[in-house]
């Protein structure tokens, strides 16, 4: 494989969202959970949720931030990497991207003060709104780049000028659609399922450790209820996005189902290792019907393969075809937890379900997984198109890029990110392992032997947790 | 006034108070190094974490609506400015995380004030590096960049990305000044002389080689004498700025350097008129169709817009005066 511009902007454009992706799908839920929880001191009075909420302020902070910083290189890629898209759909593209930094990131970064400094300053209702308008700003801004992208997998309301600028002529059809309004909800529920399972987990651990029980068991029981009603609701969005992409996708849905030959009626693969030179399956189990079942409703439909397609119109099959699996056997998992735990949970026997405790802690990457997964089956699922059936990829790539820039830019990137990363993950672990209980000398001692109370800011935030 | 002006001054504004806020926290990052102990680097952090992500998400207003109202401009330039681009935001995201993480260790701590100074350096002299070569003009044919990767690259275009580190470093020790006491505000006073005579330094220099390369902006500022005005407005800004230092009261520097940002913005934008790639972009031929404009006006123009400045202003208020630190125990 050479190394162009093109293939190394893709490589660039996939690592950079995926490390992005990681911090949004945590604080968007996060941000609903702490509003949660203050509504929740709000009505009881009961100081356990503002622990609970005091607690995970600091791990938002430290996500949010990470977050923040790696979303203002997306919001640049656009036109560094892919800069004869941005010349063409920009008239559309532009204003989405510009609706989501208007109505969430300001939003955001403005509330984003009080929550982190405010605890003291402002009365309880307006923290609370605070919160509320936090996680409004996180769902928004998912809002419009789900419209963004949407419009990138089924594009509409537009026309073309002779020089290939898209012109949208129809703001409503943009914006309002079938695949907008299937894919926004599967996106902000795997955020809230992402987060519910990091907190179920953390609960999980504290218990498993005899460590801050009390809250522990407070989190494990409030989270799996949670993900015990939102998974299946999940799911249940997760078959309507297939439908979508069945219907108005059908290159990408033959490479998610493995299938390469029109089939009626349409078996469905379960497991194989898709092989694009011999264009065929190796290790295939597939169940006869069950194709036809999912992608019609019927028992005798016929689904089209991969090779309806001319090869240079054909996704790659491999990753999507993986990913997907990798997605839905994330989402059978988390089911199974949450709906084992919830259950053993109404008759108070959690606490001594080792094996239960134990799955829990170890299931809290699987809504990161299966949000990155979800990603790559619905992106490398679009391939070879950018905007697809528009744009190829390899149109809407920067012309006049050399391979040193995109090599220097990855290399850049690489490294700022692996440094940022590995040192984000170890603060929040350490943030998680010393918990909710306010031990006075958390090793601030390390840090301000004099004056462990004067923290600048006076914010959560800097408190260190060692 | 149509919608294109509209967008273009919403523009101008977005990226004024991109330049006005980040600037004083770039330059505290400036300064950091030469701070006075750990103590004073707490007290300077502390003056700027309640507000540097709001302030950072100007550059991320202006970005969207380049991209939303003039997205030839936006595909144009930051292609054309590849590496610088990818440097300031490389620098913009070591700056970022700095401010969580040094208070999370102790053994690491040298390495994320490194990342923050590096991060606000970075930063900052791509900045001006960018805006010098805007001034002094990119290889642009039909529309399209042609000067490879490093064509933005130039002795006048480097000269002001060090002109930017002396202004950003002025009015952060100015906002220094106004939200601090003992120490550090001490150590703000001593440095700005300093600062003053290297940016006048600077001014100096840079007209002197727009002179001998005789930039096309310079010809511009012959045929728009009343373009003089806004010069003479940051000439008296400067005065006031002296007379703060001279007095020592501690609520003039930052109005005034505020003021002299502002004049300095004008000059160039007024200069480059109607253009916006000068010379070869105008506003009119970078804007969006009217349907584009027009979408993002009645919702982001109309509300968003004004609503965003607002709780910036109130944001700024709930946090005025100076910061109370450690400097009350001592
Ligand atoms: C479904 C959610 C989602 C997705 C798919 C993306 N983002 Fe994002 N982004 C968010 C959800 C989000 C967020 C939850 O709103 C963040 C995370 C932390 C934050 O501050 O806001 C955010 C932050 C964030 C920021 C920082 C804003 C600030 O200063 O507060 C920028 C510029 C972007 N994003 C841009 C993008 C772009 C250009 C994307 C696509 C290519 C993208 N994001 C994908
Ligand atoms: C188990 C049943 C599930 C099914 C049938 C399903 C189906 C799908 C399909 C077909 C796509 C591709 C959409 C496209 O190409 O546009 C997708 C994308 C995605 N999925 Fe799932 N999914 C399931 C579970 C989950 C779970 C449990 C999560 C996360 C917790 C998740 C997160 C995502 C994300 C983030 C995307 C990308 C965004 C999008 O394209 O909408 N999915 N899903
Ligand atoms: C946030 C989660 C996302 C993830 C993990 C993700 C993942 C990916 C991956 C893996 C690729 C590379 C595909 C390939 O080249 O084979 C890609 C490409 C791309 N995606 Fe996404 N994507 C995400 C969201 C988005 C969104 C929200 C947008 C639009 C606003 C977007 C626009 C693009 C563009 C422009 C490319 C590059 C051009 C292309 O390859 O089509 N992506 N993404």
């Amino acid at each position: 494989m050479d190394l162009t511009p093109l293939i190394l902007s893709r490589i660039q454009f996939a690592f950079t969202i995926t490390f992005h992706i990681i911090f949004p799908a945590f604080t968007i839920g996060l941000a609903a959970w702490l509003t949660f929880l203050e509504a929740c001191g709000i009505v009881t009075g009961r100081p356990i949720y503002r622990r609970l909420s005091d607690f995970w302020l600091k791990i938002f902070a430290v996500a949010f931030g990470l977050g923040v910083v790696s979303g203002i290189v997306m919001a640049f890629q656009f036109g560094t990497n892919w800069s004869e898209l941005s010349r063409r759909t920009g008239p559309i593209q532009g204003p989405l991207l510009g609706y989501e930094s208007f109505t969430a990131f300001a939003l955001e970064a403005a509330f984003f003060g009080v929550l982190m400094f405010g605890r003291e300053r402002v009365p309880r209702s307006v923290y609370f709104l605070a919160c509320l308008m936090v996680c409004l700003g996180t769902c928004l801004s998912s809002f419009w780049i789900m419209v963004n992208n949407s419009w990138m997998q089924v594009p509409n309301g537009f026309a073309q000028t002779p020089d290939g600028v898209f012109v949208p002529t129809d703001w409503s059809a943009i914006i309002v659609n079938r695949v907008v309004w299937v894919r926004f909800p599967h996106m902000v529920l795997a955020a809230f399922v992402t987060s519910a399972f990091c907190i179920a987990a953390t609960g999980a651990w504290y218990m498993l450790r005899r460590h801050a029980v009390q809250e522990g068991r407070a989190m494990l029981t409030m989270a799996l209820r949670l993900a015990a009603i939102l998974v299946p609701v999940q799911i249940g969005f997760g078959h309507l996005v297939g439908d979508y992409v069945h219907d108005l996708q059908p290159a990408k849905f033959a490479a998610i189902e493995g299938r390469w030959h029109d089939e009626q009626p349409a078996s469905e693969v379960l497991i194989a290792w898709p092989d694009e030179r011999t264009e065929s399956n190796r290790f295939q189990i597939a169940v006869p019907y069950l194709g036809s079942l999912i992608g019609s409703m019927s028992l005798s439909s016929k689904e089209v393969g991969l090779k309806s397609f001319r090869p240079e119109d054909r996704p790659p099959v491999l990753i999507p075809f993986l990913a997907f699996r990798v997605m839905v056997g994330c989402g059978l998992v988390m089911l199974a937890i949450a709906w084992l735990g919830s259950w053993l949970s109404l008759s108070d026997r959690i606490v001594g379900a080792r094996i239960l405790l134990w799955a829990t802690f170890l299931s809290f990457p699987l809504g990161f997984v299966a949000t990155i997964t979800g990603w790559f089956t619905a992106e490398v699922g679009r391939q070879p198109w950018t905007v697809y059936g528009e744009i190829r990829t390899a149109d809407a790539v920067t012309p006049f890029l050399t391979t040193p820039q995109v090599a220097t830019s990855l290399a850049i990137f690489g490294s700022v990110y692996f440094l940022i990363f590995s040192f984000g993950v170890l603060y929040i672990y350490r943030l998680l392992k010393a918990g909710p209980i306010p031990t006075p000398d958390l090793g601030r001692q390390a840090t301000n032997p004099k004056r462990p109370l004067s923290i600048p800011g006076a914010g959560t935030t800097t408190e260190t947790a060692r | 006034m149509t919608l294109v002006d509209l967008w273009a001054a919403a523009l101008a504004l977005a990226l004024l108070l991109y330049v006005l806020l980040d600037g004083f926290d770039l330059g505290v990052g400036l300064l950091f190094p030469l701070a006075p102990g750990e103590p004073a680097r707490r007290r300077m952090l502390a003056a700027i974490s309640p507000v540097w992500d709001g302030n950072e998400t100007w550059l991320v207003v202006a970005g969207a609506t380049l991209f939303g109202a003039f997205p030839l401009v936006y595909a144009t330039l930051l292609s054309a400015f590849y590496l610088p681009v990818i440097a300031m935001l490389a620098g913009l995201i070591l700056r970022g995380v700095a401010f969580e993480f040094r208070y999370k260790t102790v053994r690491f701590r040298p390495l994320w004030d490194a990342g923050f100074v590096a991060g606000s350096v970075v930063a900052t002299l791509v900045q001006g590096t960018m805006v010098g070569a805007l001034v002094q003009g990119l290889p642009i044919v039909d529309g399209r960049y042609v000067g490879g990767p490093l064509g933005w690259l130039s002795p006048f275009a480097l000269l002001c990305g060090i002109g930017l580190c002396l202004g950003y470093a002025l009015i952060g020790a100015c906002w220094l000044i106004g939200k601090s006491e003992g120490e550090v505000r001490d150590f703000a006073y001593r440095v700005l002389p300093w600062l003053l005579a290297g940016l006048l330094a600077f001014l100096a220099a840079a007209f002197v080689y727009a002179v001998l390369i005789d930039l096309p902006v310079m010809r511009r500022w012959f045929e728009r004498p009343y373009l003089v005005a806004l010069p003479v407005l940051g000439v008296g800004a400067l005065a006031g700025l002296v007379r703060g230092i001279a007095v020592r009261n501690d609520r003039l520097p930052f109005p005034m350097a505020a003021v002299v940002f502002l004049a300095a913005f004008g000059t160039l934008a007024a200069s480059f008129l109607p253009y916006m790639v000068p010379f070869s972009i105008t506003i009119a031929e970078a804007a969006a169709p009217e349907s584009s404009l027009r979408f993002l006006f009645w919702g982001a123009g109309l509300f968003v817009f004004p609503l965003t400045l607002a709780y910036t202003a109130a944001v700024y208020f709930i946090f005025r005066g100076k910061v109370a630190g450690e400097a009350e125990y001592e």
